[in-house]
């Protein structure tokens, strides 16, 4: 119990009772709202030996409030709780509006939130492009003096995003190459064509998955470990300390990101392809009884001169894009942590959607160049 | 009746280094307790220790006479719903809003109507002295002062009756830290606070605490601020013997 109210004809008697501490605040809160004004004329409040503090207080000064738009003029006996009167002094000014909410609803506003996302969406392709063109210019310039070019931080990340990601890069190539073997010894068998399992496998682990499924891995891990960091320290202000210094941070972070990835990516991809045709081969052998020998052979017959190169060719470009994306998100970030998850997520999620599109790209210019 | 915070033979280890060697701390009800010792001589790891981020490796930490390790989790969430900290940097959550960030401590603690809610985080704010157009706006777009009172306004969300503030004026420029200083005696004076504060800020000690406690040597020693000003230890001594500290003393005689 924190009030007893007394109905004395058209008067009501309110006592407070105990200690109204934040921590009651959802029992106060029910019994103030629980107490019936109707048929009151007047209200006499007696603080007692009642103690309050500020949520309290404020529960109170609510609920006189609402007795005094009733009618009601509460009075107290005696002095009012000192903490009411500090709430009261406080209390001055008008409330803000709540932030956001927009009216989905205005078919005005649906138009201008359409132009206004477009107007954005070009801001940022335009940004983005800059900051390809200001990498690449810190690049030139790197390029001058090896000193300038870090080469310390190259070889962290070239450990960081290549080294330990052979694992994971050569699992996924010898998983890649078992599901092209299993899928062609499943099909082509019906034609008695088995012997082309082999060049499945091999043409689509060189040409086409080695390099795909490689760089989507590297996407996933490096990619969002750029954005990650680079954002923390965008959020720490360590990029403004940078400047501050006379260090470009793209020279500084990014270059040597971009450049490791250029270099970590192919050799990643050998990796992978290699683990994928000796996977091709252990399946060959045991799915379709075929010999290591009658395997490299095929393999041999199979692969033009040209088959590695067009998936190799792939991965610097693939490279560029994640680094160069992972980076820019980074940079971006401002303020807060939400905005650090948010960039992260798209820095994933625009670097996979980008190397698939060079992918379908790629997939055309060596059609038409016929290779 | 028991100190509001006792902690005693607190003894703290960094590998090979000890930070603190066995140190004792009283903390009596509505005294506002200064902390003060040279950097790295454990002021902040102390104060993780009494909030019970850091298990220290020997010693108690004892709220109103309950030891802090013994608690059951229910004991220790009931706990920090009883006391308010704030941070060096404000530690204010960037994702949300000033007002949000008061709500935090609200949302997890009481069970209240959205507008009560509401009406208490915005009272918390202007209690600090914010304006109001700041309830609505995000950590990043405070000024350093601000940061500070939003970091208090959260501390005060759910009224307690201890509160500890890390640096609370550093950083701030002469007249904001005096504004501050007179926030947080209005506070403390109108709220029946008890305050633990970690500060540097000599004009901050003169101007607000009753007691003060000098980490040296691994341990405290504690006076009020009078004494602790003729204690002859030589750290004390420098720190309170520079021009700036004599003409201060001379003015406020016991604070």
């Amino acid at each position: 119990m924190f009030i007893t109210a007394r109905r004395n004809a058209e008067e009501l008697n309110l006592e407070l009772l105990g200690e109204w501490r934040a921590t009651q605040s959802a029992a106060i809160e029910a019994e103030l709202k629980a107490i019936d004004f109707s048929g009151a004329r007047s209200a006499r409040v007696a603080a007692g030996s009642a103690h309050l503090d500020l949520s309290g207080a404020w529960l109170l000064h609510d609920f006189l409030d609402r007795a005094r738009k009733a009618g009601l003029n509460p009075r107290f006996d005696g002095a009012a709780p000192t903490a009411l009167t500090l709430v009261e002094r406080t209390y001055s000014g008008e409330i803000p509006a709540h932030p956001g909410g927009t009216e989905w609803l205005d078919p005005e506003q649906a138009v201008e939130s359409i132009g206004r996302r477009a107007v954005r969406g070009w801001r940022s392709a335009v940004a983005g492009l800059e900051f390809v063109g200001r990498v690449c210019l810190a690049l030139l310039r790197a390029l001058g003096s090896f000193r300038r070019l870090r080469p310390t931080a190259v070889a962290r990340h070239i450990y960081d995003t290549g080294i330990t990601a052979i694992p994971i890069v050569s699992l996924v190539g010898f998983l890649i190459s078992v599901i092209l073997a299993y899928m062609g010894a499943q099909e082509l068998s019906k034609f008695g064509a088995d012997i082309f399992v082999v060049d499945l496998v091999t043409v689509g682990v060189l040409r086409e998955l080695g390099v795909l499924l490689t760089a989507i891995i590297v996407a996933g891990r490096s990619g969002s470990a750029f954005a990650a960091e680079i954002g923390a320290m965008q959020l720490n202000e360590e990029i403004d300390a940078l400047y501050a210094t006379g260090i470009d941070p793209i020279e500084a972070l990014v270059v040597p990101r971009v450049l490791a990835l250029l270099i970590a990516l192919p050799l990643l991809t050998i990796a992978a392809d290699l683990v994928g045709l000796v996977g091709g081969g252990l399946l060959c052998h045991s799915l379709l009884d075929m010999s290591m020998l009658q395997y490299l052979n095929r393999a041999q017959s199979a692969i033009a001169a040209t088959t590695f190169w067009t998936g190799l060719v792939k991965a610097p470009v693939f490279a560029g894009l994640i680094a160069i994306t992972g980076c820019a998100c980074g940079m971006r970030v401002r303020g807060s942590s939400r905005e650090l998850g948010r960039l992260t997520t798209l820095a994933v999620v625009v670097s996979i959607f980008s190397v698939i599109v060079a992918d379908a790209l790629f997939a055309v210019l060596f059609m038409k160049l016929d290779i | 009746m028991p100190a509001v915070l006792e902690v005693s033979g607190i003894v703290t280890r960094f590998g090979s280094q000890t930070v603190h060697d066995g140190l004792d701390m009283q903390v009596q009800e509505g005294e506002v307790f200064g902390v003060i010792g040279g950097s790295g001589a454990g002021k902040s790891v102390l104060l993780r220790t009494i909030l019970g981020l850091r298990r220290p490796d020997a010693g108690t930490v004892r709220f109103l006479g309950r030891d802090l390790h013994q608690l059951s989790a229910a004991e220790l969430h009931a706990l920090k719903a009883s006391y308010g900290v704030t941070f060096q940097e404000g530690a204010l959550f960037t994702a949300l809003s000033v007002r949000e960030n008061v709500q935090v401590p609200m949302l997890e603690h009481l069970r209240l109507s959205e507008r009560t809610l509401d009406e208490l985080a915005l009272l918390k704010v202007r209690l600090v002295g914010l304006p109001l157009d700041a309830a609505v706006k995000f950590p990043s777009q405070l000024s350093g002062g601000m940061i500070k009172r939003a970091a208090l306004a959260r501390a005060l969300a759910l009224d307690p009756l201890l509160l500890f503030l890390d640096e609370p004026t550093t950083g701030l420029d002469p007249i904001s830290a005096a504004a501050f200083d007179e926030l947080l005696i209005y506070l403390q004076r109108e709220l029946k606070l008890t305050v633990v504060m970690i500060t540097h800020d000599l004009d901050t000690i003169f101007r607000t605490c009753s007691r003060v406690g000098v980490i040296v040597d691994g341990k405290m020693i504690s006076d009020t601020l009078a004494g602790i000003v003729k204690n002859p230890h030589p750290w004390i001594q420098a720190y309170f013997g520079g021009e700036r500290a004599r003409e201060r003393a001379g003015r406020t005689h016991g604070a």
